[in-house]
This record gives structure tokens, sequence and C-alpha cells, in this order.
């Protein structure tokens, strides 16, 4: 399995997610600069959380249309698995990559804080290391994560399955509504999140429960 | 050419950020306001004469940038 971080002006995540994807699986992952318009040949492409742009205009709005998106949309149209994490998720809707958007936080407030996240389908790519309705703890550091989809939106996302973690046991940190944490693409292959998995991988960060999921992905055992 | 580009959120989108103005307004005393929409102002200046063409990018511009047609509307005025 090889795997290729983005590197993104304003992204401070890049290198945790770098860290996270080299233990797990033992080989550091390629990473690729916002202009490149080729994206070595990988299974993974990933983008990290942090600032992109400095959230200017909105967030992940300017990342977006960053030459390397047109790339990683080819990528993701042949079946290459895509991941974004907080502000990869917003960069990823931005993109039109995923549906709905991420506005902010119902509270008006920044929240760092760790949340519980059900499994709501553990039948994808990314989250078939864990179980269906497996409950898991997670950090969170974010301001925009309140997702929002209009109705018919929403009824197309639930109804096909493609909200994989939702936030549980009353967690729900921004307003997101359905308690929505994480999504993936109709077809599988692009997934989107706000908490921060990379984050709960070891026993010094206090928890290992995210390292399932990089586990799935690379599909290496946990 | 110089334009003003308005960016508001759709109806039916929660807006946190207008609520809470909503709320400093009654605290500074001003009774009666129903409700607050924050939204966003561009104003640009493009170097063509011609409206029609003017208009089109700006439209262009707000679809492809400027808003996140998901969950804003937007309008384009023309000096």
């Amino acid at each position: 399995m090889k795997s290729a971080v983005v590197l993104l002006p304003g992204l401070n995540r890049d290198r945790d997610m770098i860290a996270a994807l080299t233990k797990i699986s033992g080989v550091a992952p390629h990473t690729v600069w916002q202009t490149d318009t080729e994206i070595p040949d990988v299974d993974l492409i990933v983008i990290p959380g942090g600032f992109s742009y400095g959230d200017y205009l909105r967030c992940g709005a300017i990342a977006a249309r960053m030459p390397v998106m047109q790339a990683i949309r080819e990528k993701a149209d042949k079946g290459v698995m895509v991941m974004g994490v907080c502000n990869g998720f917003q960069i990823l809707v931005e993109a039109g990559l995923l549906p709905g958007a991420l506005m902010r936080n119902a509270s008006l407030k920044f929240v760092c804080r760790e949340v519980k996240l059900e499994v709501t389908n553990a039948n994808t790519a990314f989250t078939r290391g864990y179980s269906h309705g497996q409950i898991i703890r997670s950090p969170v550091a974010h301001h925009d994560g309140n997702y929002f989809a209009d109705t018919e939106t929403l009824a197309r996302v639930e109804g096909n399955g493609q909200v994989v973690f939702r936030y549980a046991e009353g967690t729900n940190p921004n307003g997101s509504i359905n308690d929505i944490a994480g999504i993936i693409n109709e077809n599988g292959n692009v997934l989107g999140l706000m908490p921060h998995p990379e984050n709960l991988i070891e026993a010094a960060h206090g928890g290992t429960d995210g390292r399932a999921l990089f586990a799935g992905i690379l599909g290496v055992a946990a | 050419m110089k334009a003003r580009v308005t960016v508001t959120l759709k109806n039916g989108v929660l807006d946190p950020q207008g609520k809470a103005i909503v709320g400093a307004l009654g605290s500074l005393g001003f009774d009666g306001v129903g409700s607050v929409r924050q939204g966003k102002v561009f104003d640009v200046e493009l170097d063509t004469k011609d409206r029609a063409k003017a208009e089109e990018s700006l439209k262009a511009m707000c679809e492809k940038l400027l808003a996140n047609t998901v969950i804003e509307d937007y309008s384009v005025a023309i000096d």
C-alpha cells in the first residue's frame, strides 16, 4: 500500500499524518505540493488538517481550487482512495468531491476536545478495521465542522449508507446535522471526517482507537 | 469598471453568527430585531468596459469561488 500526503500552506497536521501512516504501514508516504499536477502512483491520498490559506473566504475554499486538486479528482475518478481529515474534509466538500458543506460550529466556538464516534458503516474500504456500531474515542479540533446538506442531499447520503461516523453519546461538538462526523462518496473511495484519528494511534497519545482506521485502509494488522 | 458582489446564506440554512448578532443587538437595547443574516460583500474592479462581459465574468467568479452554492446565494451589481 503506497500513500501520498498533500501539503498546502497553512496546514499543520501534515507531520502527524505522515507519522501515523509511516508508523502503521512501515513505509513513509510521498508528499505532494499544492502546485503539483501529477501525483505518484499510490493507493491512498490524504489531505491532512490545519488552516490552509488561513481559512480565508471559507475554510478550504482556496485550497480546493489549487492545481493539485485536479490531479486528486482524476485519481479519485479512477478509484484511488482519498481521505480528508478536518481541513482536508472541508477542502473535499469545497472541491465537490463530497456532498454538503461544513459551516461554523453552532456554538461559534473553536472546539478542541475528545468526542465519541459511532461507526455507522463498517462495510467500507476505510472503516473495515472497525465493527458496525462500535463506539470509538477521537480528538476533534475545529471551528467549522458543522456539517450541512439540503434535505434532498441528506436523504440520499443517509439512504446510501454514506455516513460512516456519527458523534455518539451526546458528544456532537458542533451542531452537525444528524450528528454527522464523517462521510464517504457514492463510490466509497473518498472519505472526509472532522475528527483526528491520526492523533490517537499509540499509548503515548492516551489511546489507540484511531489505529484501526489506518490499519483497515492500509491493509495491515492494527 | 467597479462591481459589488453580495453573498448571503440561502433560506433555510442556519446562521448561528446572525443569531449571536441579534442577541448582542438586544443587549445594546435595540429591541424588535426579528432576525439578522450575516453575509459577505466583495468590491471588485474589472479592466473591461463591456457591462455584459463583466456581468458574465462576475457570475462565473461567484459560481467557481466567491460563493459556495451549496449554502449561499449571490447577487452582482455593476456601478
